[in-house]
């Protein structure tokens, strides 16, 4: 009885993902597309992505939702990369310039969205994904009018016989930020994969001798490293994996050191007093309150941490392999749909969200964004379809979502009252 | 200087524009003992608290005038916040837990104990780590101090609710330097054993010095844990003394006081009502958050009014919310010996009940309407009048007339019929409210709270109203108000109703003890019965 109902809610809350799964397994099938290729793309997007994703976690962990605001720290990035292209900063130097500019306009900015998102306490979802829309125009205002005209650029930034920034920003060749994160160092896959299962059951041992967790946790930990490991040993994957036929899956080392750091970071900071705050205003602003909570000042905090965070998301977005230039006038525009579709792919709500969560999301969802085009040409003759199929991807997993949250908390509420009947045979 | 008291409170008066709602009042507590605080609803008890723990709305009126002297000194409370620091805490009636956390993290909010670490002392103390290992422990300190054998790593979400007020009371209990605890009504949502071992808990607090205050309308309770006791009668001060010296029925007729004249003169009945059973309720249980019934079984005479009265939050309100189907409820209802079905408030209207709601701005009216709209609008979607034969159309005309009728009837002062009703001062809203539920036609009335914000002239003229429909149309009435005496002037009989359940019937001429102990929930021998 129990356990029944414990699948179930299980199931209830992880639907959307077995379905993403489910359809991820299908697509492949379906799109005859080489598994190296499926690989190696994924494994480009989730360094593309994974940081993005991240940074939507404190917000919703503060319990203001998804923040799709997090468009507004790519376009606090996109303005830190155009003053880097424009004063020609390359190469590291270049990258880390451009995440200098990003902070303090991105806390600003997430300072400004805070505040007005205290205003719409309850409505914080809808609300971040407007102030997307509209600061838009803001941002055009200022790229097309503002720089160049008022702020003065080189003219290799800006349009040819007009003020304002061009269309496309390169950033290969001799502006030198191209890769310039992702290319420091590569790691093979494979080799990461064995640190990471041999790291697992390190801490897993450290953490036994240290009494900080049970034999049982213990067991399970060390079970699941060698499993993984031993998965990858399986020729046919390792096959895959090698490149025996196609290309070697690598990993470019900094980038995921800083996506274990971000990872790290949001880990950490849930163990402070500024997460209990977090969390407490997350589930009872009421209660948060009494206690002396200031609760409008702990949200604003979490979503200038999300804003800047995002911001330097773009930047490692900009730079990754196989971008190379981007849109200026467009490039943030998807930014908070993808990655809030993303995270709640994961098993992530509204309401809750982890880490691994923002990974396995952003792992299922990009799954389905590289074979849904080569899947319908497949199966509809018209890769058109598979177009269209992403939008509705991505709009539909957050409208489920929504819905999802409304008709939970309308049951929890009920079920926080106890039935009339039920509490009328209690009495007698 | 060490003070016989810990806390006074010393002629406090506070106003809310011009109406007084404390008039100096003094309260004088000593270290160790459990003063009860006792009153009607409206007595001031709550704003006395508001005083006391500086919230907001009592800055933002314009402050009080009086002083309190704490701790031997005289001091200014400027927040909640300021309170507690000062070793003032309040246990809530409604529980100010976090339930997805763990009963430790919900005892320590906010004051959680930490360990600084270089990140932290370069960016402030909001990012030192948690120590749970201390916590735990103090958590569990204070859960043995109130008996509770609960894991402190448990979470809030899957307890019963009887443990989550002890949770509280051990929050309080662990913040160091407490030296006033305030209970607001603990024992509310509390079992027999678990209020006994609640009011043990309060002793043995008591007994290590923590002076508490005890908020509470049990009388029982009062005779069985206070020390001395205060009461408090439309925001001044009755009496206060020593528990030895009173008894449940002294208390209670202090409580309900011969208050001012009658509201109005009416001529009283020479005869009871004798009719048959216009509606009798069997074991109605209603769901309507803050009034929720449990088990009312009642039964109304044809042709008289039948008062319901009872402290807030007793149950009293959900009696019409529920026989109307404005709330979910079970149990039978007759209506004339017709059953009710309940839940269906278009049923409920048909069969020839009309209400007149205590939720006047909410249920009662729209607001951007005109006052003619408002009246005919139940009439026209639940019986069809007002309604022209061809294309069913709205019937314009009559409404006109029926809605000036009512103007003059009823006294609603207004500038035309077409007058939005948002506009409208409280008591003739409270008017057209009446003229909505009469233009139904009813066979039976409910008028819940209807003088509520309204001043004493309209108030006059609606209980009139309602005891001139009664007279002269025979309309059978059951009128709910938190005001006994509005009650016993107009009235026939008067059913008090305590935790969701009639304690007693009484005369309007019954005493004020017999009142006083049906509200806190004990049968008097006047009576006669529920």
């Amino acid at each position: 009885m129990r356990n029944t109902n414990q699948v179930k809610s299980h199931l209830e809350k992880y639907i959307v993902t077995y379905l993403f799964i489910a359809l991820s397994v299908l697509f492949i099938i379906a799109s005859g597309l080489d598994i190296n290729y499926v690989a190696s793309q994924l494994l480009l997007r989730l360094n593309r992505n994974a940081f993005i994703v991240l940074a939507l976690i404190i917000p919703i962990i503060a319990g203001m939702g998804i923040n799709f605001a997090i468009t507004i720290g790519a376009m606090a990035a996109q303005i830190g990369l155009l003053l880097t292209i424009n004063w020609g900063v390359s190469g590291v130097p270049g990258i880390l310039l451009a995440a200098a500019i990003t902070l303090p306009l991105g806390a600003f900015f997430g300072f400004l969205i805070g505040k007005l998102l205290n205003k719409m306490k309850g409505q914080e979802t809808i609300g971040s994904l407007i102030l997307g829309y509209f600061a838009n125009g803001a941002y055009q205002l200022l790229f097309l009018f503002i720089f160049g005209s008022i702020i003065p650029l080189n003219s290799n930034v800006t349009i040819v016989g007009a003020s304002g920034v061009q269309n496309t920003l390169n950033l290969t060749g001799s502006v030198g930020l191209y890769t310039a994160v992702d290319g420091i160092a590569h790691i093979s896959l494979l080799l990461a994969v064995y640190i990471f299962c041999g790291a697992l059951a390190l801490a897993a041992v450290i953490q036994f001798v240290r009494k900080k967790i049970t034999q049982k946790r213990l067991l399970a930990c060390i079970a699941l490293a060698v499993v993984i490991a031993g998965v990858f040993c399986i020729p046919a994957v390792a096959d895959v994996v090698n490149g025996s036929h196609g290309r070697e899956l690598k990993l470019p080392l900094v980038t995921w050191l800083l996506i274990l750091l971000l990872c790290l970071f949001n880990a950490t900071i849930m163990r402070t007093r500024l997460g209990q705050k977090f969390r407490a205003v997350g589930q009872s602003q009421t209660v948060a309150n009494a206690s002396g909570i200031n609760v409008d000042r702990t949200r604003v905090i979490a979503i200038m941490i999300s804003t800047v965070v995002a911001g330097w998301g773009q930047i490692v977005f900009m730079q990754s392999e196989g971008i190379g230039t981007f849109q200026t006038y467009a490039a943030h525009e998807q930014v908070g749909l993808y990655a809030g579709a993303a995270i709640l792919v994961g098993g992530a709500s509204i309401d809750r969200a982890t880490n691994l969560q923002a990974l396995v999301g952003t792992f299922l969802f990009h799954s389905l964004f590289i074979t849904a085009q080569s899947a319908a040409s497949a199966m509809f003759g018209n890769s058109a379809v598979g177009e269209y199929f992403r939008a509705f991807l991505s709009y539909g997993v957050i409208a489920v979502a929504l819905i999802m949250y409304a008709w939970r908390s309308a049951k929890q509420k009920k079920a926080g009252q106890m039935n009339l009947a039920e509490q009328r045979a209690a009495k007698s | 200087m060490a003070s016989e008291f810990i806390l006074e409170m010393n002629h406090i008066t506070k106003l809310y524009g011009s109406n007084a709602v404390l008039k100096d009042v003094s309260l004088k507590i000593r270290p160790g003992e459990i003063h009860a605080l006792l009153g009607e609803n409206g007595a001031g008890k709550s704003t006395l608290m508001n005083v006391l723990f500086g919230m907001p709305v009592i800055h933002s009126t314009g402050g009080f005038e009086g002083e309190v002297i704490f701790d031997g000194q005289k001091i200014a409370i400027a927040s909640p916040m300021d309170a507690m620091e000062k070793g003032i805490g309040m246990v809530h009636q409604e529980f100010m837990l976090i339930p997805g956390f763990s009963v430790t993290d919900n005892i320590k909010l906010n004051r959680e104990i930490t360990k600084a670490w270089p990140v932290s002392k370069l960016l402030g103390k909001d990012l030192e780590f948690l120590d749970t290992k201390t916590m735990a422990k103090d958590a569990r300190k204070a859960l043995d101090d109130v008996g509770m054998s609960i894991e402190e790593y448990t979470l809030v979400s899957g307890l019963p609710v009887g443990h989550m007020q002890f949770i509280e009371i051990a929050r309080e209990i662990d913040k160091s330097g407490m030296k006033l605890l305030v209970f607001d009504e603990p024992t509310a949502v509390l079992t027999e054993s678990e209020a006994q071992q609640l009011l043990d808990v309060m002793k043995s607090i008591a007994a290590k010095g923590i002076a508490i205050i005890f908020i509470t309308h049990r009388l029982d309770e009062v005779m069985n844990a206070a020390d001395s006791v205060t009461i408090l009668r439309d925001g001044q001060l009755v009496s206060s003394f020593p528990k030895a010296e009173t008894s449940p029925e002294k208390l209670a007729a202090l409580m309900i006081g011969r208050g001012s004249e009658s509201v109005i003169q009416v001529e009283k009945r020479k005869e009871a009502v004798e009719g048959g059973v216009a509606m009798s309720i069997r074991d109605l249980w209603v769901n309507m958050p803050g009034e929720v019934d449990k088990g009312i079984s009642l039964d109304v005479r044809e042709g008289e009014i039948l008062g319901i009265g009872g402290l807030a939050g007793q149950g009293k309100i959900g009696i019409p919310n529920g026989v109307m189907g404005l709330y979910e409820a079970i149990g039978e209802v007759e209506l004339f010996g017709q059953k009710l079905p309940l839940g269906d408030a278009g049923a409920a209207l048909r069969a020839g009940l009309a209400m007149v709601s205590e939720d006047r701005r909410g249920v009662g009216l729209l607001l951007d309407q005109s006052i003619e709209n408002n009246i005919a609008f139940t009439a026209m979607q639940v019986k069809g009048s007002f309604m022209k034969k061809l294309l069913w159309q709205k019937d314009a005309r009559a409404i006109r007339r029926y809605a000036e009728e009512m103007i003059k009837e009823l006294d609603i002062r207004c500038t035309s019929p077409a007058q939005p009703v948002g506009t409208l001062s409280g008591g003739n809203q409270q008017k057209v409210c009446v003229a909505r539920a009469l233009a139904l036609d009813p066979k039976f009335l409910f008028v819940s709270e209807p003088t509520r914000g309204i001043d004493i002239g309209a108030k006059q003229l609606v209980l009139e109203t309602l005891v001139r429909l009664n007279r002269e149309k025979g309309m059978t009435i059951v009128m709910v108000s938190s005001e006994l005496q509005e009650l016993r002037s107009i009235c026939d009989r008067i059913a008090i109703v305590a935790e969701g359940k009639v304690v007693d019937i009484l005369k309007v001429d019954a005493s004020d003890t017999a009142f006083g102990l049906a509200m806190s929930g004990v049968k008097s021998k006047e009576g006669e019965g529920a």
